[in-house]
């Protein structure tokens, strides 16, 4: 998790939203599990539209090299990507027809 | 409604006519004495692939691997030697049989570097070798050789930056066994992907059942059809699937196939994310400069060579799948048997290292996207394995699109047969 955990002041409107500022993708599988749909809407209907942005954003740095706060934006982008399949695809959580089943990422890119 | 060319023989199947077209007969996937004759005839006797030299990375640089699909508690060490070279050993300590290299959990693999082995009972250590150079107290032993107890080791080779271990002593080398189909996609710049995201899971079903998932691709209008919007879901449902390519070189085989040209033609089916970030389950749609600015692909990828390619898949038996995709990255995946019903399926993707922030969440959203998919794979085979073993019904009708299927299962019985005959393949 970024040290500071405050995105820069022009995207203050993901201040909300820090709560998904999760460096792993573990932890954030399981804040989605642990979310409501109305919850994870509201998330979305925010951060979307400000994807762009962060990209233009967080490219001005080299990758890995980012300020924290450039992190703590990546990893709410991170988050909102995995979000999208419940919002855009499954409208619920869980993936369906997934039962029983569990996948498990044990390596993954750290930002 | 054939829309790409079959062979002469009139199908993918009746062109390899030892494989037959009758009903396949699933009884290798519950039978309990099949499965402990696999892990002799095939597990103990075929190379086995076990990751790739990226993982490697400078001298003492090792990681562990269990593998019980060659018998139960089998455990090898995979190490960077100090020659560079990389070498395997059987996990076992010489002096009373500890487990040498593990972390709090002995059943756990584990990964790092170090100049050599010290086992955690009597500090015995070992040299990147393999060599006894340490015994404690030595005096205390009884005309012990220390060269006479170096670790174990296990047959080792290399094929394109992938490493493989064969318990056989005797196996032929491994780019023998690997044969033409690995031949031909030699030059892939596999060594350059080096962005992972590995993924693993306890499966409930017979290793060979998830392996058939994922050896068609009859399954994907239909399983899949959530992912989706409701017209690109009828659509390709009405299109069904057929290959461009199957060709079996026995043990392995490989398939060709259409799906995934990007950027796609119709932007009005694609999810919002999608389209933002210019990817999906088929990978980033922008390709990265090592492949753009490749001359031509080795020849064995997209063998037929039509513009609709999209996935080659080949199958190196028994349990890796490799899988290069058009816009440039590929995946593996990996199938451990661990009982008659139960594996571990582990699957790792490959990217070139982005750029930018942009390059990167492109492929967060491809490595999310597959994982969204393998989850719906996984569901359906705890379902299979349970209905195969009330063996009400022994034999299924296996179509022309699931000819690897087929032929899976026909080598695997052949591997089976031989060993039983012969003492070994």
């Amino acid at each position: 998790m970024a040290a500071t955990n405050t995105p820069p002041a022009e995207f203050s409107d993901l201040e909300p939203y820090l709560a998904w500022d999760l460096a792993s993708e573990p932890e954030r599988y399981a804040k989605r599990l642990a979310s409501s749909m109305p919850e994870m809407q509201a998330f979305y209907d925010v951060a979307f539209p400000r994807l762009n942005d962060v990209i233009e954003y967080c490219d001005k740095f080299p990758l890995d090299d980012l300020p924290d706060d450039a992190r703590t934006l990546m990893h709410i982008m991170q988050s909102l990507v995995l979000v999208s399949f419940p919002i855009e695809a499954w409208k619920q959580p869980r993936v369906p027809d997934s039962g029983a089943a569990w996948v498990e990422l044990i390596r993954e890119p750290v930002i | 409604m054939a829309h790409f060319t079959k062979p002469d023989a009139g199908s993918w199947t009746e062109n390899y006519p030892e494989l037959g077209t009758a009903p396949v007969d699933y009884t290798d996937s519950i039978d309990p004495a099949f499965f402990e004759a696999e892990r002799e005839a095939v597990f103990k006797k075929t190379w086995l692939n076990v990751g790739r030299v990226e993982r490697l990375p400078r001298t003492g640089s090792y990681f562990t691997k269990e593998l019980p699909s060659a018998g139960p508690g089998m455990s090898v060490i995979i190490v960077k030697t100090k020659g560079g070279s990389v070498k395997a050993f059987h996990n076992v300590c010489r002096h009373r049989g500890n487990k040498l290299v593990w972390n709090d959990f002995p059943n756990e693999e584990t990964s790092g570097t170090c100049r050599q082995f010290t086992c955690k009972y009597h500090a015995w250590r070992y040299s990147l070798e393999g060599e006894l150079t340490f015994i404690q107290q030595e005096g205390e032993f009884f005309d012990v050789d220390k060269s006479d107890y170096g670790l174990v080791g296990v047959r080792c080779e290399l094929w394109e930056g992938f490493i493989f271990i064969n318990f056989d002593q005797h196996a032929k080398p491994l780019t023998d066994y690997l044969g033409p189909l690995a031949k031909g996609i030699e030059g892939y710049p596999f060594g350059q992907m080096t962005e992972t995201y590995s993924y693993r899971a306890e499966v409930g079903s017979n290793w060979k059942l998830f392996m058939d998932a994922f050896a068609e691709f009859y399954h994907a209008p239909i399983l899949h059809q959530g992912q989706y919007t409701k017209e690109e879901a009828a659509k390709i449902q009405k299109y069904g699937f057929e290959a461009l390519y199957y060709e079996m070189a026995s043990p392995h085989a490989m398939i060709s196939t259409w799906g995934g040209q990007s950027p796609p033609v119709d932007m009005s089916m694609v999810k919002p994310m999608d389209q933002v970030l210019r990817s999906g389950l088929f990978g980033p749609w922008d390709k990265p400069e090592i492949i753009e600015k490749l001359a031509e692909l080795p020849p064995g990828i997209n063998p037929k060579k039509v513009p609709q390619w999209g996935i080659d898949e080949w199958h190196f038996y028994p349990n890796l799948m490799l899988l290069i995709w058009e816009p440039g990255w590929y995946l593996t995946y990996h199938y451990w048997p661990t009982a008659v019903d139960k594996h571990i399926f582990e699957c790792t993707l490959y990217f070139v290292p982005p750029k930018n922030a942009r390059e990167r969440l492109a492929q967060e959203l491809a490595a999310v996207t597959f994982k969204e998919y393998a989850l719906q794979d996984a569901n359906t085979l705890e379902a299979t394995q349970t209905m195969i073993g009330t063996k009400v019904v022994n034999a299924f009708p296996l179509c022309d699109q699931e000819i690897m299927l087929r032929h899976l299962h026909k080598v695997t019985g052949d591997y089976v047969k031989e060993y039983a005959s012969n003492g070994r393949h």
